[in-house]
């Protein structure tokens, strides 16, 4: 191709064409990496620098009306308010631990009943795969209704084992755990996919050796697979764990503005966006949101530390 | 052959052992098996199933306990939803807005994936990631802001940038460790014949590459399809994607809970459509780079 070129265009051209290849060709890293760290970068960059301003600032109302810069008192009525902020903190973390809990637990038990092949293997790959696509919001309808304390199938299924009807999602108390029951049901099916692509990809002598020795199956999974599992469980930690702290979508969807009448799911996230969208206290929204993005980036660099000292 | 089966006798012993055994506990334990995997599989599916057969239901019946598998179904909650609610232009707008912020994400992010993936750059690549971490609403008041200020809010243009945004990042952490896996040899001994590295891309890596960016545009669709928190600031009256025409659903007084369910199966069936083909591909994005050390 390129020994005909030459011969047709004319000699000018074919040399500026050339020169720019060769160009290209010797700056190939950062024109091909360059337009998307471009557009991440402004698209984040600028955002976060300006909520960082803003989180200074008395602004309300409107983001183009006039505000004053105030220093750190957002940041002062935040950490001091215990009525929205603090339980919002408690909120987010229960919600995380205990969702992350029984998912990579609920995960590695069903992980290891698909770990070896059987029949009909298919299908339940496919009951895994559903739950994982579904649009949350709609999930969130979904379990609005079977939760709903009048007419919803859960308490039917409870009238016929004999235990008394549950307000579910309108209880003050219940709320939150069913809300972490709804993000269990279904985020486990990822933490499934992840932690049985660590399990195929184990080699089976170990545990072939430690069967040998005799050890039970109890024994060869507490000694063997799980300390060989463990990096594998903390990339599943950590790509669950981002989300379950950012989880939006089903508390809105289940729960409306403020998490409910007493804020009983309002979450981080609920109450930044919250304070952003229905309130319009963008100097206090971006004051949470800032601490909440530490929170965050706390909690990913201690789990990438434990994850570094794991695979050693 | 004399001096191995000496030390091996008495350890022939112990497979005998364990061979009279093996078969009661792994009986057990294969019915065990069976039935939690039965168990596991009805709680993930029953509650799709009930969403189904509500949508299928007329009000009165959703509130009669008796009627909860016997019933007439009908199908007016379906043409109450796609006809009256106009979900065909939401459909649209969703189908729209989640395919073309796919295609320029993987326009964009394939060859920066390449690049980070070659010259492991690793900090370039914690950049683009950093868009996965940070909490979605921190973006939203500047970008609302900014796009209110140049009339663009309520228009296709701003959801696909915010949804590129989405889509971009999982692109590139799902191409990177594509490439990551893909020998080098195949690019070099193209070099050698006379391609340029640039070239060698083009007509060796790319056409290698197709299932890697089939699994990352699928997952990146599906994303965007789902994605609720950035429609529901930056879309208008004409650009309302599906997430957020449900949500209205239930803002009136009364649910209507057959519409709403009709609603909510109408979103999610395309969805789980997709997946049921491209099943693969989805499990290959999810788990990329997670057994990596």
């Amino acid at each position: 191709m390129s020994v005909l070129t030459p011969a047709r265009t004319s000699g000018r051209t074919a040399s500026a064409q050339e020169n720019f290849s060769a160009w290209a060709n010797r700056h190939r890293k950062w024109l091909f990496a360059a337009p998307a760290m471009i557009f991440v970068g402004v698209l984040i960059i600028f955002p976060l620098a300006w909520t960082l301003y803003l989180s200074l600032t008395d602004s309300q109302g409107s983001v183009r009306a006039a505000s004053d810069f105030v220093g750190l008192e957002n940041y002062l009525t935040v950490l001091t308010d215990t009525e929205r902020f603090w339980p919002a903190v408690g909120r987010t973390l229960s919600f995380t631990l205990v969702a992350l809990g029984c998912e990579i637990i609920l995960g590695m038990g069903i992980a290891l009943l698909l770990w070896r092949p059987f029949r009909g293997e298919k299908w339940v790959r496919v009951a895994i795969l559903l739950p994982l696509v579904a649009t949350p919001v709609a999930v969130g309808m979904m379990w609005r209704l079977i939760f709903d304390p009048n007419i919803g199938f859960a308490n039917q299924l409870l009238g016929l084992v004999g235990i008394p009807p549950q307000p579910w999602l309108s209880g003050q108390d219940s709320a939150l755990p069913t809300t972490i029951f709804m993000d269990v049901w279904q985020w486990t099916p990822m933490v499934v996919l992840i932690l049985l692509a660590g399990l195929t990809s184990l080699s089976d002598e170990p545990d072939e050796a430690a069967r040998m020795d005799g050890a039970s199956a109890v024994q060869r999974f507490f000694y063997v697979t799980l300390p060989l599992m463990m990096p594998t469980v903390i990339v599943a930690i950590l790509l669950r764990g981002i989300d379950a702290l950012k989880t939006f979508d089903i508390l809105y969807a289940t729960k409306g503005k403020g998490g409910g009448s007493f804020h009983e799911v309002e979450t981080l996230n609920v109450y930044a966006y919250g304070l952003s969208f229905d309130y319009n206290q963008y100097g206090l929204s971006s004051a949470v949101l800032i601490l909440f993005f530490m929170i965050i980036i706390g909690s990913m660099w201690l789990l990438t530390m434990r994850k570094k000292a794991v695979s050693k | 052959m004399t001096l191995l089966t000496e030390p091996q006798a008495p350890a022939r012993q112990r497979p005998q052992v364990a061979r009279r055994k093996k078969p009661l506990r792994s009986r057990a334990y294969k019915t065990f098996r069976v039935v939690a995997l039965i168990a596991v599989v009805l709680f993930l599916i029953a509650p799709l199933f009930w969403m189904l057969l509500a949508s299928f239901k007329t009000n009165v019946d959703i509130y009669d306990a008796g009627k909860s598998f016997l019933f007439t179904p009908t199908g007016e909650n379906y043409a109450n939803v796609l006809q009256r609610n106009n979900y065909f232009v939401f459909i649209f707008n969703s189908f729209w807005v989640a395919f073309v912020s796919t295609a320029l994400s993987l326009v964009l992010g394939v060859p920066a994936a390449y690049a980070m993936s070659r010259f492991t750059m690793h900090r370039s690549a914690l950049v683009v990631l950093m868009a996965r971490v940070i909490p979605g609403v921190s973006l939203l008041v500047p970008w609302y802001y900014v796009f209110s200020n140049l009339k663009m809010v309520g228009g296709f243009e701003v959801l696909i940038l915010s949804h590129m945004f989405v889509a971009l990042p999982l692109i590139v952490y799902i191409m990177m460790s594509y490439f990551d896996g893909l020998p080098l040899e195949l690019e070099e001994s193209a070099q050698v014949d006379g391609l340029t590295p640039i070239g060698a891309f083009r007509r060796i890596t790319l056409p290698l590459s197709v299932a890697g960016m089939a699994t990352a545009g699928i997952l990146s669709f599906i994303f965007s399809w789902n994605n609720f928190m950035f429609a529901l600031v930056l879309s208008g009256s004409k650009t309302k994607t599906l997430p957020v025409a449900i949500f209205d659903f239930v803002s009136y007084a009364s649910i209507d809970w057959g519409g709403l369910m009709a609603a909510a199966t109408v979103v999610t069936i395309p969805i789980m459509i997709i997946a049921l083909f491209t099943q693969k591909y989805i499990v290959s994005g999810m788990t990329a780079g997670a057994t990596k050390g």
